[in-house]
């Protein structure tokens, strides 16, 4: 399968990921490697198989809504990379 | 100290005063020192281990010990455990430290396990070598600069060294049964949602399981009856009764055994590995157990089922590495979009990128029918014609690799890489137990694995096969 540089840098914005020329064509290179292997699929025949959505047999798992306070706000902010006494901080979003 | 197979002999050695738990703990420290260039462990709790170590010999000697008193467990660096760093062996998670421990890993400490450290791993577990580590390769105790293999290739070495007596690591595609067989140690990966996963790093939810590296099925099935069943934090779990797996090891049926056609003919096979498979079916042959062919003509879609849908879980649950509750954040950001790109561009390797950009693409709206729905749709096929055939066999045996460990930067394509999964991600697709067992080494002494496979929630059937062939062997 060929993709161009503009879905490489499409698909690159919707990961949130960002790459330069260089690292963008190997990139490019190893995603139409594989997506050319993956496309092997297309010899199955499918037409009449519904997609296995679920792998644990459990269904409906209810627990009782009961209110709970498992983490202190202490422990939430405890690995933000900056915070202030009581928020995660961020670059300014509006201007 | 003598290298103890399994924890049984360990405790009845600590109840008879032959060791206590602090030599114990000191036995495999003095191991972790003396491989440090193996690079197995990311961190040591070392004078933490001592001191409960020191608490749990008290224990002991008022008869208050839990079932696993003075057992010294190593952790994948995916796993929680409370006040201890978890990095994924990624540069993402640098300095994180977990809030609340993995309920697999609580169930043991409750037994008076003793938790060592944590293992260098493949980067968020995404690896069949352990190349991807942000903290450089692990290497194979044994041989000449060979991996370990992967992802859990840190748990696995640590086994083989004996710096630990045990480690739990994680299998989403063979991450636990590669690297025991690479290793020369026994590797289980139980039936998906066995084990909570509360507390677990998610790599692909719908294939990730916690598994066992062990000395001997003893301890496999020790660890897996202590941790495995229902739990308030993950509504996926199994809440299906557990077994005392560790009471039903005696067993010696004869079983009625199946090995693919398929697998045995593949071209990549080493034929020592082949060598190795067939002398052990004409083994249970002469055994009298019932050994025949089953076909599985979808071996060759295995892994691109299995990279389509990892790869969109993946890229689905590495989306919250993002800077702002946790971990890594880059000092060069204009504003909120180029701080998330330029954080998890600095803070993900390449392997882990390639994954996520490879998942996003798949269920991106124009691809999603084509790659992803495809690949649920072959993994149904594959999960039906897995369960097929151990509706007629109650194993399937095969090697858990078509080779042995490979040299350390041998391999530098994706593809080729993939291929060290070729057998073990049958199970991981179809959610079925799978163990892997040392089976000897091939001229060069590298270890060979051998796999087996069976039906949903069959360990107990599952651990007292794999014990009875080691018991042969040995």
């Amino acid at each position: 399968m060929k993709l161009n540089q503009e879905t490489l840098q499409k698909i690159a914005h919707l990961a949130r990921l960002e790459f330069d020329p260089k690292s963008g064509d190997q990139m490019l290179k190893d995603m139409e490697e594989i997506l050319t292997w993956v496309e092997k699929l297309d010899e199955l025949d499918t037409e009449n198989v519904a997609p296995l959505t679920h792998v644990s047999s459990e269904i409906n798992v209810y627990r009782p809504d009961e209110v709970a306070n498992k983490a202190t706000h202490e422990s939430a902010l405890f690995n933000a990379p900056k915070k202030d006494e009581d928020y995660f901080r961020v670059p300014k979003v509006l201007d | 100290m003598k290298n103890y197979s399994s924890y049984l002999e360990i405790r009845k050695d600590l109840e008879d005063q032959i060791v206590t738990c602090e030599t114990l703990v000191n036995h495999y420290l003095v191991n972790i020192h003396k491989h440090s260039q193996l690079n197995v462990f990311l961190e040591v709790y070392e004078e933490e281990a001592l001191e409960q170590a020191k608490r749990i010999q008290e224990k002991i000697e008022n008869n208050s010990a839990g079932t696993l008193a003075g057992l010294v467990v190593g952790i994948k660096d995916v796993l929680a455990y409370k006040g201890h760093g978890l990095g994924s062996a990624s540069k993402i998670l640098t300095g994180f430290k977990s809030q609340f421990t993995a309920s697999a890993v609580q169930r043991l400490i409750d037994q008076d396990a003793i938790i060592i450290g944590r293992q260098n791993c493949d980067e968020f577990a995404m690896g069949s070598s352990n190349e991807n580590s942000a903290y450089g390769p692990v290497v194979n105790g044994k041989g000449n600069q060979k991996v370990p293999g992967g992802s859990s290739g840190g748990s696995a070495v640590a086994v083989q060294m004996d710096m630990c007596q045990v480690s739990l690591g994680t299998d989403t595609g063979g991450s636990v049964r590669q690297p025991a067989a690479f290793c020369g140690v026994v590797g289980m990966k139980p039936t998906y949602s066995r084990i909570s996963r509360y507390g677990l790093a998610a790599y692909a939810s719908s294939f990730d399981t916690i598994g066992t590296l062990t000395k001997s099925v003893e301890d496999s099935a020790l660890l897996l009856e202590t941790m495995a069943g229902d739990d308030e934090y993950d509504s996926t779990v199994s809440t299906k009764e557990v077994p005392a797996y560790t009471q039903k090891l005696q067993k010696e049926d004869k079983f009625k055994v199946a090995y693919l056609a398929e697998t045995l003919s593949h071209e990549g096979l080493n034929h020592e590995i082949k060598d190795a498979v067939e002398n052990l079916l004409k083994k249970l042959t002469n055994r009298g157990h019932q050994v025949s062919e089953a076909n599985f003509d979808l071996l060759d879609y295995l892994l691109p089922t299995y990279y389509i849908l990892t790869t969109a879980e993946a890229s689905s649950n590495l989306s919250r590495y993002d800077g702002v509750k946790f971990g890594h954040r880059t000092e060069d950001s204009k504003n909120l979009e180029s701080m998330y790109k330029k954080t998890r561009s600095e803070g993900f390797g390449e392997e882990v990128k390639r994954r996520i950009m490879l998942g996003t693409f798949v269920l991106s709206a124009s691809y999603y029918d084509a790659f992803y729905t495809k690949a649920q749709k072959a993994r149904r096929l594959i999960k039906e014609q897995t369960e097929e055939i151990l509706s007629k066999y109650d194993f399937i045996v095969s090697p858990t690799t078509s080779t042995v460990a490979f040299d350390i930067g041998s391999i530098n394509d994706s593809l080729e890489m993939f291929l060290a999964d070729l057998f073990t991600v049958q199970a991981s697709v179809a959610g079925i137990p799978a163990i892997s067992i040392p089976y000897g080494v091939d001229k060069e002494g590298m270890p060979i694995g051998i796999q087996i496979m069976s039906r949903h929630f069959s360990e107990e059937k599952l651990l007292a096969f794999a014990r009875q062939i080691l018991a042969e062997v040995n």
